[in-house]
């Protein structure tokens, strides 16, 4: 039995997304990114004697549109509390939070492992989603031995979601992170840009032998890659298995991954963990939100991924692979929508191939976003259109697609056109064709009726040569074939 | 319940109030005083009464999703002890 066979692995996930608000969430500071240090910290935020919070209406509207696009219980009545600790960069000396009743509770995701035959998926419950505010930033270079704190972020709305210890590998969590981060973009409530902290991730990691009741966790915080989850999650489970396997009990503590070092290093322990001494905020009332409200909010949202992917494999024979990949982003499912339209249904396939191959290995490569695709959905319905209807073959299709992304012509009639790349279809212009290259090479020919079956290829390539590409190649094949067998 | 003056040094960390050897000694018998009056609140029988969050029964106002402050930072940081480049200066906090 090998060694991880004999181990299962724990995870839970807790992911701060910010919300995509104007303001703060209780007080009118803007929360846009990047600007001067304390230009957008009001006497709110940074906790002036007097002054109260008011909760920002968006803010609720972004935690009822998570709950409903998880299937979660909106609460009617919420409740926010203060969360006690002492530090700079929160000069309240608390954060104001949910505990005992948040706004969103249960629901969850189905996630989607590995690919092809092998793929499976999963469903990961969550626990809950609460509303909070985030913390300042602190600077700890170069003030002459002082920290430096910036209240900008002080106060944007966070949702923080939770799940339950559902996970079992690494692979799961960066899945279900993943699925997590395309849902809140997909319904607009967090723009998920992990490098400005937007979107970031804490792991609860245990270890157990299969069977037993969950081993002791421990919490690495701040996650802001889904690579960096992966490496911190692998190297913290070997680690913990180790220290077991060495006769070592854990405790459960608070870690931070170093990228530099590919480890988790131990940041404080139970013993001296915060005692948050949560109690409901008397500055704040029961946020109440009714039935109305949340039909209101469930009215404008969009069509959700999940149900999406379920229309493209019910209505369209799509595989669940090719359905999970369109609807990666919304921006990608529109374009795929957009292109499908003017393709038409029963071209759904090759649209896919189309977009999930050359189009996102080109936009990858040049490190764009499909929003910014040079060329458009109808422009590539064009392209596939005309290999459906034998105007073009796929080889050709490429130069098409190349010339459309480089802007040269309008759409994929007028490159075909202009370009003379018209597939050769006729049966006499063939037919000659294939008489040629008959009698240019005989070697092949003499190879084939000896039984090398594989030298016909060598013929195509020749009459594909002859007519740079725009014979078609299965009527070549075929024609060959014919008169080689004659 | 009561609490001891180990209790007490614990919660006087917690909230960052230092407190002297007799502030000690106060302060534990005070909240045990409402820690008592707590008691008899709770000898109240509340069954089948849901709690409230707040002491007065109406729900939170809310707010439009506008900016509506501007930057004041110089004069917060007038009556600040230290400041730099516009940041605040504290003592120095290690992770």
């Amino acid at each position: 039995m090998t060694r991880a066979a004999q181990w299962e692995v724990v995870i839970g996930l807790e992911t701060h997304a910010q919300l995509q608000t104007r303001s703060k969430i209780f007080s009118g500071s803007s929360i846009a990114f990047g600007a001067e240090p304390n230009v957008q910290a009001s006497a709110v935020d940074i906790a002036l004697p007097g002054v109260l919070p008011v909760l920002n209406r968006e803010a609720v509207v972004c935690a009822i549109k998570f709950g409903l696009a998880v299937g979660a219980t909106i609460a009617p009545r919420s409740v926010f509390a203060r969360k006690n600790y002492f530090y700079p960069d929160l000069p309240k000396g608390y954060q104001i939070s949910q505990f005992e009743i948040p706004v969103v509770s249960g629901g969850g995701l189905a996630i989607r492992l590995g690919a092809g035959d092998t793929a499976s998926e999963k469903f990961v419950h969550l626990t809950r989603a609460h509303l909070e505010e985030d913390a300042g930033k602190s600077l700890h270079e170069d003030f002459h031995g002082r920290t430096g704190i910036d209240l900008n972020r002080a106060g944007t709305p966070l949702l923080e979601i939770v799940t339950e210890p559902d996970m079992r590998s690494s692979a799961e969590a960066v899945a279900y992170a993943r699925a997590l981060h395309a849902l809140v973009q997909w319904i607009g409530i967090c723009d998920g840009n992990m490098q400005e902290g937007s979107f970031r991730c804490d792991a609860n990691v245990s270890v157990r032998r299969p069977g037993e009741p969950l081993g002791t966790r421990r919490e690495i915080k701040n996650l802001n890659s889904f690579r960096f989850m992966q490496q911190a999650i692998d190297f913290e489970v070997q680690w913990q298995i180790a220290e077991i396997e060495e006769g070592r009990a854990i405790r459960q503590a608070t870690v931070l991954f170093d990228p530099d070092t590919g480890e988790t290093r131990s940041m404080r322990t139970k013993e001296d963990a915060h005692d948050y001494r949560y109690f409901p905020d008397p500055d704040l009332l029961p946020l109440e939100i009714k039935a109305d409200w949340i039909d209101e909010v469930k009215s404008g949202l969009p069509e959700l991924p999940q149900a999406m992917q379920q229309r493209f494999q019910s209505e369209l024979g799509l595989s669940p692979y090719d359905a999970a990949a369109l609807t990666a982003s919304r921006e990608m499912a529109a374009y795929f929508e957009a292109a499908l339209e003017s393709a038409g249904r029963e071209n759904a396939k090759p649209v896919a191939n189309w977009i999930m191959g050359e189009l996102s290995a080109r936009l990858n490569k040049e490190g764009l976003e499909i929003a910014a695709a040079p060329l458009s959905a109808p422009q590539l319905a064009g392209i596939v259109r005309r290999i459906a209807d034998n105007t073009i073959s796929n080889k050709i299709a490429r130069d098409v697609f190349d010339a459309l992304w480089a802007g040269d012509g309008k759409d994929a009639d007028a490159v075909i056109s202009a370009r003379g790349w018209k597939q050769i279809t006729d049966t006499g212009a063939i037919e000659a064709l294939v008489d040629e290259v008959l009698a240019a090479n005989q070697k092949s020919v003499d190879e084939y009726r000896a039984g090398k079956e594989k030298a016909v290829n060598a013929l195509v390539g020749q009459a594909m040569k002859a007519t740079r590409g725009k014979a078609n190649p299965q009527q070549v094949t075929d024609l060959l074939k014919k008169k080689l067998g004659a | 319940m009561s609490l001891n003056l180990e209790d007490v040094s614990r919660i006087a960390l917690l909230s960052r109030i230092e407190l002297s050897a007799a502030e000690r000694a106060s302060t534990r018998d005070q909240l045990n005083d409402i820690l008592g009056f707590i008691e008899q609140l709770q000898a109240v029988d509340t069954a089948g009464i849901e709690p409230m969050a707040h002491a007065v029964d109406v729900v939170q106002r809310l707010r439009a999703d506008v900016v509506t402050e501007t930057d004041r930072r110089a004069d917060f940081q007038a009556v600040a002890p230290e400041t730099e480049a516009g940041l605040y200066l504290v003592p120095r906090v290690v992770e």
